[in-house]
């Protein structure tokens, strides 16, 4: 299985390419939508500034892609940085849209006593298991680094959440095929790799299904 | 809520991990990778490598050994030793580190931590602050503890927060290798002066050790090397040993 990672210049993605090696996946890593159309299914990281991003996914002709995938049917999951371009808007350092894919926006963590940024390991509540997760595990700690989160969000599209300072963050957000992590789950230990082994399985199943009723023609 | 992290260290030299006692006698204990994997495996919450090379291609070897790191381990770690210039540290992240640590060359140019923090962002940057009390306050040493600074610990620590450092890795020359705790009073003196988080280090004997400087000190890690090293204890034992007493950790 192909899952292409959208190297559009924004972080190291070294451990997340690792990470879905290890699962078996054969991954792409590029900035050439040509080229990531041959995945089954494609990772948006990203580390830094959603302005940046934001206009260099515009400059690469980037943002068309990703927002067509769950029309064509490929599965997408943002880690991090990835995971807040999904949602409509952010104030990180300027107003900015976002791509918009689930409902949201992005803001600073505030409080006078809050450490930001939020950086370690906190423990995830699931308030419902994604389909692609099937069960939860007993210890749901993910690592953590960011200093924005997701507001104003749909409660169907965030499934669970961490506590910290009075804040609820949404951890493991998604719509249908978009699936978000706040977290980086291939720095996140045992649990972190069984969120991505999951979710690797559930494209595989996803593709299997596709192939055999097509062949059943 | 945010658990408090278990930090072993591994102490590297021409690719090989040596912990020193005091900064002056070296034992050569193994393989970085394998000891890497086992302390995750473990439940280690975060990893720290320290490079004691001299020679340039003990830093090379260094790159090598942290891109075979990244490649096996689960959990995130920090780079530190010898890291000079931005590209020095361009080159550690992208060999797969997730945070880079700064110490002699961030006093000696602390412009080099506003650059790193604007290039990869804060998070990617951790001071390193080795102290000594001078029977009034905390002085700063580099060098590996060999050279005195003018800079006092607790205003370092502000001054390298401001310019952008994420995280402080702070060390207690006076308690390190004496495996009788933590120095709280030090530790405690930076945690309050700073908002970012603080690692606690040297002094690392007893499971009582670790439950203390969360307690009194408040701090976010606490770190470790030759008591995870000879397997006095295990990450495992301290951390079953906190959850026991009420800290919250992984």
């Amino acid at each position: 299985m192909i899952v292409g990672i959208i190297d559009y210049g924004m972080g190291n993605l070294f451990s997340v390419e690792q990470a879905l090696k290890g699962l078996g996946c054969t991954v792409i890593l590029s900035d050439d939508v040509a080229e990531l159309k041959r995945a089954d299914a494609l990772v948006l990281p990203g580390v830094g500034a959603f302005p940046d991003a934001m206009a260099l996914l515009e400059a690469k002709e980037l943002s068309d892609f990703i927002l067509n995938l769950p029309d064509s049917g490929t599965p997408l999951l943002g880690i991090c940085l990835g995971m807040q371009l999904l949602y409509e808007d952010s104030v990180e350092g300027r107003p900015t849209k976002g791509l918009g894919l689930l409902k949201g926006s992005i803001r600073r963590f505030e409080g006078k006593e809050l450490r930001i940024p939020h950086m370690g390991w906190n423990e995830l509540e699931f308030s419902q298991i994604p389909e692609w997760l099937k069960s939860e595990q007993e210890d749901t700690h993910v690592y953590f680094v960011h200093s924005f989160l997701a507001v104003d969000t749909d409660p169907s599209e965030v499934m669970a959440a961490a506590s910290y300072g009075g804040y609820e963050v949404p951890g493991v957000t998604g719509d249908g095929l978009v699936t978000g992590m706040q977290f980086h789950p291939e720095k996140s230990g045992a649990f972190g790799h069984y969120l991505l082994k999951q979710w690797i399985a559930a494209v595989r199943g996803k593709r299997d299904e596709e192939v055999s009723s097509v062949s059943g023609d | 809520m945010l658990t408090k992290r278990i930090v072993p260290c591994l102490d590297v030299k021409e690719g090989r991990v040596v912990k020193g006692i005091n900064f002056v006698s070296l034992r050569d204990a193994g393989d970085p990778v394998e000891l890497a994997k086992f302390y995750d495996e473990q439940g280690a919450d975060e990893l720290v490598l320290l490079d004691i090379s001299a020679s340039h291609e003990g830093k090379e070897t260094m790159v090598e050994v942290v891109r075979t790191v990244a490649t096996e381990l689960s959990i995130p770690f920090t780079v530190g030793g010898g890291i000079r210039t931005v590209e020095d540290m361009k080159r550690l992240l992208r060999a797969g580190a997730d945070k880079v640590s700064l110490n002699t060359s961030a006093l000696d140019q602390p412009e080099l931590i506003r650059e790193g923090a604007e290039f990869f962002g804060s998070q990617c940057i951790v001071v390193a602050i080795d102290a000594k009390w001078n029977g009034s306050s905390w002085d700063v040493y580099t060098h590996g503890g060999r050279r005195k600074t003018e800079w006092d610990a607790v205003e370092w620590a502000k001054r390298s927060t401001k310019l952008g450092a994420g995280e402080l890795l702070l060390t207690s020359m006076d308690k390190d290798g004496s495996k009788d705790g933590f120095d709280i009073a030090l530790t405690k003196a930076v945690r309050d002066a700073v908002d970012v988080p603080v690692i606690a280090s040297g002094g690392a004997g007893k499971l009582a050790d670790f439950a203390e400087v969360f307690r009194e000190a408040d701090a976010d890690a606490a770190l470790a090397a030759s008591v995870f090293h000879y397997k006095e204890t295990s990450v495992a034992e301290v951390k079953g040993f906190l959850k026991a007493e009420g800290v919250n950790v992984r």
